[in-house]
């Protein structure tokens, strides 16, 4: 109960097109992240699907049925906002019970709905507070809490932990995980965080410009990108481009993620400088300048020390190597 | 406010503060202080405070004698409470609708509705006037209500429709998802989170409102709509005016202004928007 269709969908805003034809199949239960740079139209998208932007064209369905002019309130759907947006003359219980009694439940059924979704946030004791007695980690709880109660048909979460520190973002994304297999339901998710996306995603889709660049899970994107820009965007540290005919190749650009560059000190295929070293623990990133290919990161695991400006070589690992044509598109 | 002001600093500004409040409350003072003397003695030291020779409650005494006082009291309470209730609630209608709606013409109607802050509604007077006599609304408190909403909306959509463009759209939609109508999510979302906005423009429109000589005078002159203002001419005489009487009626109105101002400024520091969005 709850997939959805994207068919040529577009938006405008005056004459600016933010949405140019989007198309997309998102399956019952699924965990569908949208992801893009900034201002690509993933939230706009999100909105469209809530129905709180109109469509400029195409058609947007709900297990099967039309829904370009269903009201937001009718399309069973809830909504997590980055901003948590809790009504603030409400308490945490009848923020999250607002929906159902809109849509006209009985009181003991709100109660025991929202009793429900409190359990499995542990939100019981904050029940009679109001937002403002409530931390950051405390309140996007509640908002998700909130989306939970209504039993959606599709849950759609617009970045919802980018206001909260680091230490909370992991752990409210593994209690969004969690609400994933428990409820089994549909979620649409954005995000421009990597690892939430490759962590939370069933099925990622990468948007540029309000077009779609590739959707695949989120290994089958990591693994084998149909351009340089779903390289580029997917994956951490950046995947290094290369200029392949320096190297002697046939194709215009070779994709390299960093951890297949091998560095040495005595000999290799490219030299260069390093010019920043990162020790993370775990990993060592050594950025290395080369002559003709700019900056190349190179990702090693372990501690590793290397100095600022000694020369070093790179080899790259050829074989896992991706390969562009000039236009971007991936040659195989 | 977490940077320390220096202390040299803080008593230059405070200098300044209190001597313009001394300033600004000193008419005020003199008003107060010469409404409880006898004539006499407010002709003989204006500036000195009532001691039990001057003490006359003398001006009070008229101006309660003078009947209808309450009255007008009351015609200038009714006329400026109903004129802000209007002006706040068209204004806010007319401001969410401009900040919220994209429509055609919505630059131009928000443009056209802000056009009366430059006009003075004075300027057409006459017309006004013709239209009253047209609609059997002269000598009405009724009159004086829709001119003065007239007059007072311009700014209003104005002021109100660039605080309303700053209310958070999650906040809307969070309440578009869960079936809130449009109303409600004016009511009872987007107006709580203006109200310091709607003080503000409370307080611009009441003081010109409640001291308004010239359409009381024009449009309703008749005693039993007379306001407060118009009716304390009664003791301004060409050749005599009965002073005790004259200052004892400002102090008096002076009051329900006090208090209108009061409570709007309580809403003014009042917050109960910390904490619905981040
Ligand atoms: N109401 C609007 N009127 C005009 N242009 C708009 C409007 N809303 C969004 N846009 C434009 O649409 C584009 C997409 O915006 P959107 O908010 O969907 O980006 P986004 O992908 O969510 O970005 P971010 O990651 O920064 O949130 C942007 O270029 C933005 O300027
Ligand atoms: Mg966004």
């Amino acid at each position: 109960m709850g997939s959805l269709t994207l068919t040529n969908v577009t938006k405008s805003f005056g004459t600016t097109e933010v949405i140019t034809g989007v198309d997309l199949h998102v399956n019952d239960g699924e965990f569908c992240v949208f992801v893009g740079p900034s201002g690509c139209g993933k939230s706009t998208l999100l909105r469209m699907i809530a129905g709180l932007e109109d469509c400029t064209g195409g058609e947007i369905a709900i297990d099967g049925k039309r829904v370009n002019e269903v009201a937001p309130a009718k399309r069973e759907l809830a909504m997590v906002f980055q901003s948590y947006a809790l009504y603030p003359h409400l308490t945490v219980r009848d923020n999250m019970g607002l929906a159902l009694k809109q849509a006209g439940f009985a009181k003991p059924d709100i109660t025991k709905a929202t009793d429900r979704a409190a359990g499995m946030l542990s939100l019981e004791p904050l029940l009679d507070r109001r937002p403002a007695e409530l931390s950051g980690g405390q309140r996007q709880r509640v908002a998700i809490g909130r989306a939970i109660v209504r039993t959606p048909k599709l849950f759609l979460f617009d970045e919802p932990l980018s206001n909260l520190d680091a230490a909370l973002r992991v752990a409210t994304r593994i209690e969004i995980a969690r609400l994933h297999r428990e409820l089994a339901a549909t979620m649409i998710y954005v995000t421009h965080d990597q690892i939430e996306a490759m962590t939370l995603a069933d099925r990622i889709v990468v948007l540029r410009a309000g077009k779609v660049e590739q959707v695949g899970a989120p290994m089958e994107l990591y693994n084998d990108p149909a351009n340089t820009f779903v390289a580029g965007f997917i994956g951490s540290p950046q995947m290094n481009f290369l200029k392949a005919g320096a190297l002697g190749m046939r194709s215009d650009t070779m994709g390299l993620r960093p951890e297949h560059l091998t560095i040495s000190r005595e000999a290799g295929q490219m030299a260069g400088k390093v010019s920043h070293v990162e020790k993370l623990g775990g990993e060592t990133l050594v950025y290395v300048h080369v002559e003709g290919q700019g900056l190349l990161t190179v990702r090693l695991f372990g501690e590793h020390s290397f100095t600022v400006d000694e020369t070093v070589y790179l080899t790259p690992d050829a074989p896992r190597a991706f390969h562009f044509d000039a236009n971007g598109l991936r040659l195989r | 406010m977490a940077t320390r002001i220096p202390l040299s600093r803080s008593i230059a500004a405070h200098t300044v503060l209190i001597a313009y409040t001394l300033i600004s409350l000193f008419p005020v003072f003199v008003i107060l202080i010469n409404s409880f003397k006898s004539r006499k003695a407010i002709f003989s030291d204006p500036l000195a405070i009532p001691t039990p020779e001057t003490f006359d409650l003398i001006g009070y005494a008229t101006v309660l004698k003078q009947g209808d006082f309450f009255q007008y009291f009351l015609n200038s309470m009714i006329v400026t409470c109903s004129s802000l209730f209007f002006i706040l609630l068209f204004g806010a209608m007319a401001a969410f609708a401009l900040s919220e709606y994209r429509f055609k013409a919505n630059t131009l109607t928000g443009l056209y509705l802000a056009l009366g802050i430059m006009i003075p509604i004075r300027l057409g007077t006459v017309a006004i006037l013709q239209l009253m006599v047209a609609g059997g609304l002269v000598n009405t408190r009724t009159a004086l209500v829709l001119v003065y909403t007239a007059q007072g909306l311009p700014l209003a959509v104005f002021i109100l429709a660039e605080f309303m463009k700053q209310v958070s759209d999650d906040l809307k939609n969070a309440g578009r998802i869960d079936g809130l109508s449009e109303y409600r999510i004016f009511f009872t979302l987007v107006l709580p989170l203006i109200r310091p906005a709607m003080a503000t423009v409370a307080v611009f429109s009441l003081i010109p409102i409640w001291n308004d000589l010239w359409f009381p005078l024009i449009l309703a002159p008749a005693e039993e709509v007379k306001t407060i203002t118009l009716g304390s001419q009664i003791f301004i005489g060409q050749f005599v005016t009965n002073w005790n009487a004259v200052l004892s009626a400002l102090s008096l109105a002076i009051i329900p202004v006090l208090v209108l101002y009061l409570i709007f400024s309580r809403q003014l520091i009042r917050g109960i928007t910390a904490g619905a969005v981040k």
